[in-house]
């Protein structure tokens, strides 16, 4: 008996290293950056908070700064990581972007904790590979939410500092529901409120917060703003529409819908807050296999078909929605946001050169503008 | 912070008495099944997972 009793045994322990090594290499995955040519500085979050400071969620802050004065624009990806385009789309302008006037304030990961886990249940593949011609950049799949190894356990439901509105248990730990955070709280309310001290220490003009959405959900293809924006957003949207190749609309940001970024640095801040949301077929419900290809082509059979029943709120086919289609928008759509600012305000524009728009993307990926930290000065690698 | 630590002690508890009914079985299958839910404990407690 102990002879069997030890097999058992073994076989748990062979069981619990070969899961706990997956993890560990999962939650450590580094992935390089490379700054760009108007990287002046790196900064964290902790330097605007130190309630952050030396967490996980310390995140980086990648300062591009313009040789005349304007505006601050922040860019925000990775609030959640399981919508990578946002992430891929911070890197390409902290990688790319020129910037003539104005500065730039790119944070690639603002949830660092919630990229170092993926859906619990939800068979998520740890990461991903962007094939780039010196053999591809590896990014970690992350999650909506946080790292319970970084904030546990969850509330019976999660009361919304100030506002006390309730919301789901869960989205404690969701950066986009924690905003604008507070300084004693939960770390991901710190991260929110570690980001709010930045807009308002920076004087941030215009916050954007990128996204990805399921088909299913009604908030999808669109620029979502605050109504200090409204107008910016409107006008941006129709030029996109126009002249970008792809369209995308408005919706406006409920004034009784609490702790999402598009509400709530408006509100506390004097930024102009905005969220854009691309269409992600990997967070649909009704997907088939949950895996990297599905991730990076956006192709699934029961999502189309669920299409074809009208059951979507944007059209797909068997195309899908690769990631280079939702990159590109987002690029776009952001680069038609600075030109309408600046046109608006010029005394506070943000001039930006060398980033490419869908067009490029679609026809060149997103790889083609992703650095080979191996070819770059050591000193301009930093690891998200 | 301090809810944090009681809760890695209900895991450590929990993992425990996993262990315990584990050496207490006499059925091989009992035995996995044991082993089996006691490895989540474990991957939170070594903070793994």
């Amino acid at each position: 008996m102990m002879v069997r009793k030890a097999v058992v045994a073994l076989l748990g322990a062979a069981l619990l290293v070969v899961s706990g090594l997956s993890f560990y290499r999962s939650r450590h995955l580094r992935e390089p950056l490379v700054a760009g040519p108007s990287v002046i500085r790196v900064l964290t979050l902790g330097d605007y908070f130190s309630g952050v400071k030396g967490t996980t969620n310390d995140a980086h802050i990648y300062v591009l700064e313009g040789r005349e004065p304007g505006g601050t624009i922040l860019l925000l990806g990775g609030t959640h990581p399981e919508e990578p385009a946002g992430r891929l789309a911070c890197w390409i302008f902290a990688e790319n972007a020129t910037v003539e006037r104005g500065r730039l304030l790119v944070i690639p990961t603002a949830n660092r904790s919630a990229s170092t886990v993926t859906r619990l249940g939800g068979a998520y593949p740890p990461d991903f590979t962007i094939p780039t011609a010196w053999g591809g950049q590896p990014f970690r799949m992350g999650d909506r939410w946080s790292n319970p190894l970084d904030q546990w356990p969850d509330p019976e439901v999660y009361i919304h500092y100030p506002t006390r509105q309730e919301l789901a248990y869960v989205d404690v730990r969701n950066l986009n529901r924690t905003f604008p955070g507070r300084p004693d709280g939960t770390l991901t309310e710190r991260t929110s409120f570690a980001i709010m001290e930045l807009i308002r220490k920076e004087k941030v003009d215009i916050a954007i917060d990128l996204h990805e959405a399921e088909l299913q959900y009604p908030v999808i293809s669109t620029i979502v703003a605050h109504e200090k924006g409204q107008e910016l957003a409107a006008l941006a949207s129709m030029m996109t529409s126009a002249s970008e190749g792809f369209s995308i609309g408005v919706e406006y940001s409920p004034p009784g819908l609490h702790g999402l970024s598009h509400r709530e640095i408006g509100d506390h801040s004097d930024a102009i807050s905005l969220l854009l949301e691309a269409p992600e077929p990997f967070l649909d419900a009704t997907r088939g296999r949950t895996n990297r290809a599905l991730l990076l082509t956006g192709r699934d059979e029961f999502v189309r078909r669920a299409g074809e029943r009208g059951l979507l709120f944007e059209k797909i086919d068997a195309n899908g929605w690769p990631v280079d289609v939702r990159v590109g928008r987002h690029l776009s759509t952001l680069l038609q946001i600075f030109e309408v600012w600046s046109g608006e305000k010029p005394e506070r524009a943000v001039a930006v050169s060398g980033v490419p728009r869908y067009e490029e993307i679609i026809a060149r990926g997103t790889g083609a503008f992703l650095k080979d930290p191996k070819a770059a000065p050591p000193a301009r690698v930093n690891y998200e | 912070m301090i809810v944090t630590v009681l809760y890695y002690l209900l895991t450590a508890a929990i993992a425990v008495l996993l262990i315990r009914n584990f050496l207490k079985r006499k059925d091989w299958q009992e035995e996995l099944l044991y082993i089996v839910v006691l490895v989540p404990f474990l991957l939170r407690l070594l903070r793994l997972k």
